[in-house]
């Protein structure tokens, strides 16, 4: 522990150069990746797992998992509210591009604009979703999410005459920025949109985590009878963590249609949302970067990592490894970690350091030292 | 709708409102006592569903016994080895998942209840496939009564009958003995509780032991009922069945067995007008509409907010 103490000590002023220019080391972190790792897969042994588009196409569909992550962690990582139902939102938003921005509505809207209507439309069913169920005791938002992420597929599968039913919303129109139309197939375009908008959105949420309203929704977080007695308005400040999760899941949603230019139902069931959920507590609870970085490596993982699993092992003749597909086990291998994480590091691979305290409150001798620290 | 009809629906929305109530039961009594949503509590029905199966199909059954005597025999041992193999799966997830985490902030067992869950959704999925599989329906489902008009079938009463006299003895068992009222004062104040003597750990234990074999119990008529069962049918029956026990007011087993019940009609009815797609939109409408107007559903007491 002395060793660590004396580690960020001559890390302090690293340290807190970043703290003072946020914004700033937000910006230069995301350039960072976004630049290094087109480059990094070229090197074996990524190389020999696909070619440079392949690779960064899958970035680009990670970057929606993390913008979703970052999402679900104001909600659950800051807020302390479980909200299983979180696909719908994505859902949600989708849908709204799908149908703006197709041929089956014969809708034609401008992309940028649909981003944040997409993102408002999510909100607002956010809105009334945890109206009226965040006065109530927190475990009942679970079961409540839950029932609607459940609820919300099966209304666009239903209602085929607005949303073409099984076969989904075809053609969804891509993005086009000044002249320029994003090519369907070249995901280059979408892989650089993707990293401006999680720039931005993580350092949205930065901000929102050192306001206020941030540290509002910590204090409900580690205490809600206590929040309240010092004046906190319980309901509106978890109905607005509820919300802002709800329209960037709904944002992620409208980026998805537009890249995938095919919205149906099948991207957004239950699996989805545990995935996401799986992803943030993974990560680390309540720890921005934590989270994302979690998102991204549970996304590649997920894509590549099993499947490389899969054709390593196959070939070894391992009498019981070589016959296993690791696809199948994946949901096994999430609710594993839940359970795992959950009973020995609650706090995350990346955890935040006031969650961490917080989470180690029996244990706080070992937490005291970081929390002074700060 | 003519009355015999009616009638007929009634009886079978009876029959469905049982399986209902049997997974409801078990919902509210380890919320009353722990105050936890157990996510993975459909998931036990489910796995009580492949137990019977894997256990009849085992003993090379294949359909109706017409037997009285080995009918009987194979009935009661069905029920017996599914509910003792749910209970003890219920005990050790309660062991090995909450109880490290009974101190922990409320996030972290909802957590792990939504992890064990999807572990034993997969587990069934890798023993037993992705696809339906058939499960021996031990009285010939064609065989009925008919009461003016009206085909009852024996599966319905026998699983009426059966339902009934398991909340009984739950009431019994409740109300009456020891361990009972053990239960009932660690769901009241679990530290007054153990300081009066009560060994709360085995109490709990003792919850999700009857909870669970319920949750067996019901399994297994889903398997003489229906005649199938598949690895993700608890997802959608514990929802409901949750939705069942909030109706009834959670905490409340007579609110959860009546919250079953009401939930069986809901869906049947929804089913003869045509909405059968829409069944599950339904009963979470019903949800919210329930706490939002009376979040203590019928029979529930209002319970505040612990820290």
């Amino acid at each position: 522990m002395n060793a660590r103490a004396r580690a960020s000590s001559r890390l302090a002023p690293v340290r807190g150069w970043f703290g003072r220019h946020q914004s700033l080391s937000i910006i230069a972190g995301v350039a960072l990746a976004g630049v290094v790792l087109p480059y990094l897969i070229l090197l074996p042994p990524f190389s020999g797992f696909g070619t440079q588009l392949d690779w960064v196409d899958g970035f680009a569909n990670a970057g929606v998992f993390v913008l979703l992550a970052i999402g679900l962690n104001v909600v659950v990582g800051l807020s302390g509210l479980l909200d299983l139902g979180y696909a719908a939102f994505f859902a949600i938003g989708a849908y709204t591009y799908a149908l703006a921005d197709s041929p089956f509505s014969g809708l034609h809207l401008p992309f940028w604009p649909m981003l944040l209507v997409g993102a408002l439309v999510a909100g607002t069913f956010g809105l009334l979703l945890g109206a009226p169920t965040l006065r109530l005791r927190g475990d009942y938002l679970a079961i409540v999410t839950l029932g609607f992420g459940e609820i919300v597929p099966v209304v666009f599968l239903q209602s085929s005459k607005y949303t073409e039913g099984v076969n989904g919303i075809g053609g969804v129109y891509t993005p086009s920025l000044l002249n320029y139309t994003y090519p369907i197939g070249d995901p280059w375009p979408y892989y650089l949109t993707m990293a401006a908008i999680l720039a931005l959105v993580m350092i949205f949420v930065y901000r929102l985590q050192d306001s206020r309203l941030g540290r509002a929704w910590m204090a409900i977080r580690e205490d809600e009878l206590a929040a309240a007695s010092m004046g906190i308005n319980t309901v509106t400040t978890k109905l607005l963590a509820f919300a802002i999760g709800a329209s960037t899941s709904g944002f992620a949603g409208v980026f998805l249609a537009s890249k995938v230019t095919l919205v149906s139902t099948d991207s957004f069931h239950f699996d989805t949302s545990f995935t996401i959920l799986a992803m943030v507590v993974l990560g680390g609870m309540g720890n921005i970067w934590g989270v994302a970085v979690g998102a991204f490596l549970v996304f590649e993982l997920q894509t590549q990592g099993l499947k490389q699993l899969n054709s390593f092992l196959g070939p070894l003749n391992i009498p019981v490894l070589s016959s296993i597909n690791f696809l199948n086990y994946q949901f096994l291998i999430y609710g594993l970690v839940l359970v795992l994480m959950m009973l020995s590091r609650p706090e995350g691979l990346f955890p935040s350091r006031r969650r961490r305290a917080e989470l180690h409150e029996a244990g706080a001798e070992a937490a005291v030292p970081d929390v002074a620290a700060e | 709708m003519n009355l015999t009809l009616l009638a007929q629906q009634t009886v079978n929305a009876l029959t469905l409102g049982a399986i209902y109530a049997l997974i409801a039961l078990g919902y509210t009594m380890v919320y009353g006592i722990i105050e936890l949503i157990n996510f993975a509590h459909g998931d036990i029905f489910m796995m009580g569903s492949f137990v019977a199966y894997y256990m009849l199909t085992t003993l090379g059954i294949t359909g109706a016994i017409s037997n009285p005597i080995v009918f009987a025999l194979v009935l009661l041992a069905t029920f017996l080895v599914s509910m003792l193999v749910m209970g003890t799966v219920g005990v050790i997830v309660e062991r090995f998942a909450y109880r490290p985490l009974r101190h922990a902030p409320r996030l972290a067992p909802l957590i792990t209840a939504i992890g064990v869950s999807f572990i034993l959704q997969n587990i069934a999925q890798i023993l037993f496939g992705s696809a339906p599989v058939g499960v021996p329906q031990l009285i010939n489902i064609q065989s009925a009564v008919v009461v003016v008009g009206v085909s009852v079938k024996y599966t319905s009463i026998f699983i009426l009958a059966l339902t009934l006299a398991l909340m009984g003895a739950l009431q019994f068992f409740v109300t009456r003995t020891n361990l009972g009222r053990a239960m009932r004062s660690t769901a009241q104040d679990r530290e007054a509780a153990q300081l009066m003597g009560v060994d709360i750990n085995t109490t709990i234990a003792l919850t999700f032991f009857i909870g669970s074999a319920l949750a067996g119990a019901a399994g297994v008529v889903q398997g003489l009922y229906f005649g199938n069962t598949v690895f993700n049918v608890g997802f959608e029956a514990g929802l409901k069945a949750f939705t069942a026990a909030v109706i009834g007011g959670i905490g409340n087993t007579t609110g959860a067995a009546l919250g079953g019940f009401v939930i069986g009609f809901i869906e049947v009815f929804a089913t003869q007008a045509g909405y059968s797609n829409w069944s599950e939109a339904i009963v979470f409408g019903i949800l919210i509409l329930v706490l939002v107007f009376r979040p203590t559903g019928l029979l529930g007491q209002q319970t505040p907010e612990r820290a």
